[in-house]
């Protein structure tokens, strides 16, 4: 567990309260810098998948009214692939700028990448999302991603000389942009007035308390298990919250390391086979006195505090 | 709820034990999850955009149920250490929220108030960028015209060689005067013209928004960059003796297109003098509250470009006479005037 740690921390950074106009405190964790780049390339890769299916399906057309020798003439064949040259045109103008567009007004407020990495925008101020904020947001898409591109590798083979690598830089600040505020915004982020959040879909699990072992005798072997003050004043709050992730996430071999350590820590010697039973039971007595020293004001952090 | 056993993930689950139970933590969760979970349905429901199948009592209902389940968390944050249930609670919460305060009105809708004076609103309202915008315009024709007078060199320079064709110094008077009013072979292509056209001139006028955002500095140069071929070319016609039938090959679907653009630099400018000169405000609201006035006034950028694309191509190509462009470019110039200044002045209060 002990590699969750910098995770925990990077995320506890991450995490900012926003307060709704009725004034609740509602919790938002920003998006993480990985989750929206991986959102952006799976969008990207969509993009391009459509484009690529539409180019091909109006080429496809094309050579079929070509392919149609008899009965048109040349006038009535030019107008029919004019016609497809500008059902293309129209629809890559759509594909780049209408794409983000559709996707962020909708209800989830989230491109289909961004809803696989589990992230969606909304208003920094708490206020509502307007349509004109992704409006705003998607427009400065094309200096932070595209102008860059095209400046860095312009850059690169050295043809615009001094100019051109001083353009490049210029640009390559728009591209970080994210990597110098701590909400990660990009440059769009800013002008619209808006953030990207996590959007976590989690599902209510089990209540702990209604488990067996935390009610009653196990029924594999009979026993009660009961802890006194002493045994439950060594583990703190995220002890506890391990020991749920251990029982929730049910791992036979865990769940016997776990009942091992704290057996060691608390000089018991539990049976083997019956590990499940003895953590709900330790568990929910951890739980309640925690719980209750916390409606007393009292917390403790975890087993060094 | 008749239509529950078709969305509905699984049948209706038996009563939780309350009273079984061992934590008080946890009886507080068994006596509200059935809130939550119904919650959490409806907020499903809205997340995928089956908003009219919401029955009128899960509509009602809504705001209540966001409100327990708010109370719910603030109440479970100081009462409970189930991370799970706090974790479920968070994201159901902001869900909520989200679908609560989310936008509310369908495209439609937001098309309605736009052209109904959202927009005209927002162009009257960044009134002192476009005139900052408009002298930079006009600067760069100066400039253009000033420039190649001197040195007939320039106008290679400022006109690019491969849109150049025909139009270049020492063209003779018939040359200038056939790119003015021959007309290309047929009629055919013209859609696709106007579709090409249109996709490039919104690129750059996007390209004259976002660049706002570095202090309105870049949108600047590029619309001196931009009117400097203007003038050039301004000049050349005029030393043809052509002027007139320039500006009315122009006014066609330039009062329209040089009226976007001027927009667009005027939304970029907008943008880059609030966040210099942010007043009161934070820069970071500053910057908001603008870029969210320059993205409207931006939509309405790219409209006029398909109107202003259909004008090139169609009209332009068609009417074939000085005083009958002059008299299409002049009203559509006044069309977008009466437009911006006078749609949606009775709310202009609650518009932009």
């Amino acid at each position: 567990m002990a590699a969750n740690a910098p995770y925990l921390a990077a995320q506890a950074r991450r995490r900012r309260e926003l307060i709704t106009p009725e004034g609740l405190s509602l919790p938002l964790t920003v998006a993480g810098r990985g989750a929206r780049a991986g959102a952006l390339m799976i969008d990207y890769v969509i993009i391009n998948l459509a484009i690529v299916t539409v180019t091909a399906l109006l080429l496809y057309l094309a050579f079929g009214v070509i392919g149609l020798k008899s009965g048109a003439g040349p006038e009535q064949l030019f107008g029919t692939l004019e016609f497809l040259g500008v059902a293309w045109l129209i629809a890559m103008f759509l594909f780049r700028y209408g794409y983000f567009l559709y996707f962020e007004l909708g209800p989830r407020g989230a491109t289909p990448g961004k809803r696989m990495t589990g992230i969606r925008i909304a208003a920094r101020d708490g206020g509502r999302l307007t349509a004109e904020a992704v409006i705003a947001r998607n427009l400065l898409r094309d200096i932070e991603l595209f102008l860059p591109v095209v400046f860095i590798i312009g850059a690169q083979s050295g043809e615009g000389g001094l100019a051109g690598l001083a353009a490049a830089a210029w640009f390559a600040v728009f591209m970080l942009f994210p990597f110098f505020n701590k909400d990660a915004m990009r440059a769009g982020d800013l002008i619209a007035g808006t953030w990207v959040v996590e959007a976590p879909r989690r599902k209510l699990a089990e209540t702990m308390s209604l488990a067996e072992g935390a009610r009653g005798p196990s029924r594999t072997t009979g026993a009660t298990y009961h802890f006194g003050e002493a045994e439950l004043s060594i583990y703190g709050e995220y002890e506890l919250q391990t020991l749920e992730r251990v029982l929730r996430e049910a791992r036979p071999e865990a769940m016997a390391a776990v009942a091992e350590a704290i057996c060691g820590k608390i000089g018991w010697s539990a049976g083997q086979g019956d590990e499940r039973a003895f953590l709900e039971a330790y568990y929910t007595q951890l739980r309640a006195r925690l719980e209750r020293d916390m409606r007393f004001g009292k917390r403790k952090a975890d087993k060094h505090s | 709820m008749a239509l529950m056993p078709l969305f509905g993930r699984k049948a209706v689950a038996p009563p939780p034990d309350i009273a079984a139970a061992a934590l008080r933590s946890d009886r507080f969760r068994l006596e509200r999850e059935g809130e939550w979970k119904r919650l959490e349905d409806i907020v499903a429901r809205m997340e995928s955009g089956r908003l009219r199948k919401l029955s009128d009592e899960d509509v009602l209902a809504l705001p209540a149920l966001y409100r327990t389940a708010a109370s719910s968390l603030a109440v479970a944050r100081e009462t409970t250490l189930d991370a799970a249930t706090l974790a479920y609670l968070e994201g159901l919460v902001q869900r909520a929220w989200f679908q609560v305060y989310g936008p509310r009105t369908g495209f439609v809708g937001w098309l309605r108030r736009f052209l109904g004076g959202g927009w005209s609103a927002s162009v009257r309202a960044i009134g002192p960028d476009l005139l900052i915008a408009l002298a930079a315009m006009i600067a760069g024709t100066l400039v253009g015209w000033l420039l190649v007078s001197s040195d007939s060199q320039w106008y290679h320079a400022l006109v690019p060689p491969d849109f150049a064709g025909d139009r270049s110094p020492g063209a003779t008077r018939e040359a200038l005067r056939a790119t003015l009013f021959d007309k290309p072979d047929g009629t055919t292509g013209l859609s696709a013209f106007a579709a090409y056209l249109f996709s490039n001139n919104a690129q750059v006028s996007i390209l004259a928004f976002a660049l706002g955002f570095a202090f309105g500095v870049p949108s600047i140069l590029l619309l001196i960059h931009n009117m400097a071929l203007l003038g050039a070319m301004l000049w050349l016609y005029h030393d043809a003796g052509l002027t007139l039938d320039l500006i009315a090959w122009l006014s066609v679907h330039g009062t329209t297109e040089l009226f976007a653009i001027l927009l667009a630099g005027g939304a970029g400018i907008h943008i880059g003098r609030s966040m210099a000169f942010p007043g009161n405000r934070s820069v970071m609201a500053a910057a908001a509250e603008s870029g969210r006035r320059a993205a409207q006034v931006m939509t309405g950028v790219v409209l006029m470009l398909v109107v202003a694309a259909f004008l090139e191509s169609f009209a332009r190509q068609l009417i074939n006479d000085t005083p009958g462009r002059l008299i299409v470019g002049c009203s559509m110039l006044a069309l977008w005037l009466a437009y911006f200044l006078l749609a949606g002045r009775r709310d202009a209060s609650g518009g932009a």
